[in-house]
């Protein structure tokens, strides 16, 4: 597998060299501890948002620091979660007094350092609540298995939350807020193509010219089932009539509907999928109230595509009409 | 005879070895299950771990097995930095003040270490973890520890059963980790994080039975 890259080992120091190069005006980054943390932080008396995970679903989450978003983002290395120092040295960076949230995407590696980064910033004094997003319908069986991979949906709490903080919400409303908008998004995704780890330097799984896998994770993990290759037309069908039927989102319901792309899919076939995701939701009666289409949520260069939709009210809808301004997401600025 | 600091030094220079060793075939492992990293990972923090206990002067084994511990967590991510880091902070915890061990704490430190590893994974035995190679290992040091066995037949009795615990793995459908997403997908193949636990185990008794 090709990749543009020097050493393999320098990944994601280089990218992070790369971010702060091109956007200094926003954020600052921290290296050995790494983290990403916006340009004037720590902001006294605001409720400060940090989240982390695994390099490799670029701009999610390094990009998505700044204004009206993340005040810190926590890199590990390609798929990896990052560690507990790391974790907390982003925390004391960015606290302003009102308390830290810790955004939480549902991976154990994830979930385990955020437990011990959180024990040690308490043992500083520092207010910690953690939410962890869990939105992907494409695992089923959430009793014997690690529970609902976190995805799609963590970008949008991110905006809405960083928004409400922005606004100086407290941390308990900000951590209620999350929960709330993680209550009422869902997820699944698809894959045409694997993906490959730059370290393990081959696919992570083979898929044969004529198939693809729906319900995909966003680290190259399989998913719900391998089928034989479909159109656009059917697979929006086979991952939002899932995601539509588990919530479930009714007639009259106004939703931000979010086409996301793997990597490798390009915008072109990201707007049909748009389009018959569109023509979907007339059909069962939902309403398209805002909408996000892009590569926000990846996993390296694999092609395939994610849809999530969240269940807007006026609150969330107002603040993600609020001004952001981030390497990756940017309006009303 | 008991096992000194110049042996539990050994074993965590055995281990990193091993892992360094098995990366790829590690890595391929998790690829069949999980995300392709375990191998990396995992030799990323034993080799960072040389040098940190390499430089410890006038060292105990409790702060060998702590400062393991310590850099794992620091530098390994994933589940398996936390994991692993644990497992160590165990080990380091249930020596603390011994200068030797009998097999009997040994067994007592594995024990406490395996709990602990238990709590903050939340996994049992037969969930598909790293769990299903160390529970049989300890449970089978403790019993030869019980039977007044020798260290190296102890050792040896927990090695076998940390192999047996990851081969049985292979059927077993996961339940706690990246690999449970593939639900009935995921039996067929064997856990990764049992296969470097078995390593772990094997070390263990390779550095205590070499000199002897």
């Amino acid at each position: 597998m090709k990749k543009l890259i020097n050493r393999v080992e320098d990944v994601v120091k280089e990218e992070l060299e790369g971010i702060v190069a091109a956007h200094s005006d926003l954020v600052r980054v921290h290296f050995a501890p790494n983290y990403v943390v916006r340009a004037d932080a720590p902001v006294s008396g605001k409720t400060a948002l940090v989240s982390g995970g695994g390099s490799g679903h670029e701009p999610m989450h390094g990009g998505f620091v700044g204004m009206g978003m993340l005040d810190a983002a926590c890199p590990g290395e390609v798929f990896t979660s990052p560690t507990p120092d790391q974790i907390l040295e982003a925390t004391k960076a960015v606290s302003g007094g009102a308390g830290v949230l810790h955004i939480v995407k549902n991976y154990t590696g994830d979930i385990l350092n955020f437990e011990m980064a959180a024990d040690l910033a308490k043992a500083d004094d520092i207010e910690v609540e953690a939410v962890v997003i869990n939105d992907d319908v494409a695992v089923q069986d959430s009793l014997y298995t690690a529970g609902r991979r976190g995805v799609g949906t963590t970008v949008l709490a991110e905006k809405i939350c960083g928004a409400a903080a922005e606004a100086h919400g407290s941390l308990k409303d900000v951590a209620e807020l999350c929960r709330r908008v993680n209550a009422n998004g869902r997820s699944m995704g698809m894959a045409l193509t694997s993906c490959t780890v730059p370290a393990a330097g081959k696919p992570t799984f083979d898929l044969g010219e004529q198939e693809m896998e729906i319900g995909i994770g966003i680290h190259g993990e399989p998913g719900r089932e391998r089928r034989a290759l479909a159109s656009a037309d059917e697979v929006v069908e086979m991952l939002t009539r899932p995601i539509v039927e588990d919530l479930p989102f009714k007639r009259g319901d106004s939703v931000l509907a979010f086409v996301n792309s793997m990597g490798g899919t390009p915008l072109i076939e990201l707007y049909i999928v748009y389009r018959a995701l569109s023509r979907y939701l007339d059909g069962v009666g939902v309403k398209i109230g805002r909408k996000l289409i892009g590569p926000y949520i990846t996993s390296l260069e694999m092609a395939g595509c994610s849809i999530t939709l969240l269940r807007l009210d006026d609150e969330m809808t107002r603040l993600w009409d609020a001004p952001v301004n981030t390497p990756g997401l940017r309006w009303g600025v | 005879m008991a096992i000194t600091y110049e042996q539990g030094l050994a074993f965590v220079q055995g281990f990193a070895a091993a892992i360094a060793e098995n990366k790829e075939y590690l890595t391929q492992l998790d690829s069949e299950i999980g995300d392709a990293d375990h191998g990396t990972n995992m030799n990323r923090g034993m080799q960072a771990v040389l040098p940190k206990v390499g430089s410890l002067e006038g060292a105990d084994l409790s702060q060998l097995f702590k400062t393991t511990a310590m850099t794992l967590i620091s530098t390994v991510g994933g589940a398996s930095g936390p994991l692993y880091g644990t497992l160590f902070l165990g080990l380091g915890t249930a020596v603390t003040g011994k200068t030797a061990l009998s097999t009997e704490d040994w067994s007592q430190a594995l024990d406490a270490a395996v709990q602990a590893v238990r709590a903050r994974g939340k996994a049992e035995p037969g969930d598909k973890t790293m769990i299903d190679a160390l529970q049989p290992a300890a449970d089978s040091l403790r019993e030869a520890a019980q039977d007044g066995a020798t260290l190296e037949a102890a050792l040896a009795a927990c090695e076998q059963a940390a192999e047996q615990g990851m081969q049985a793995t292979i059927p077993l459908v996961a339940r706690k980790g990246r690999a449970s997403y593939l639900g009935e997908r995921s039996a067929g193949h064997q856990d990764p994080g049992a296969t470097s636990s078995w390593l772990l185990v094997r070390a263990a008794r390779q550095a205590i039975t070499a000199e002897t």
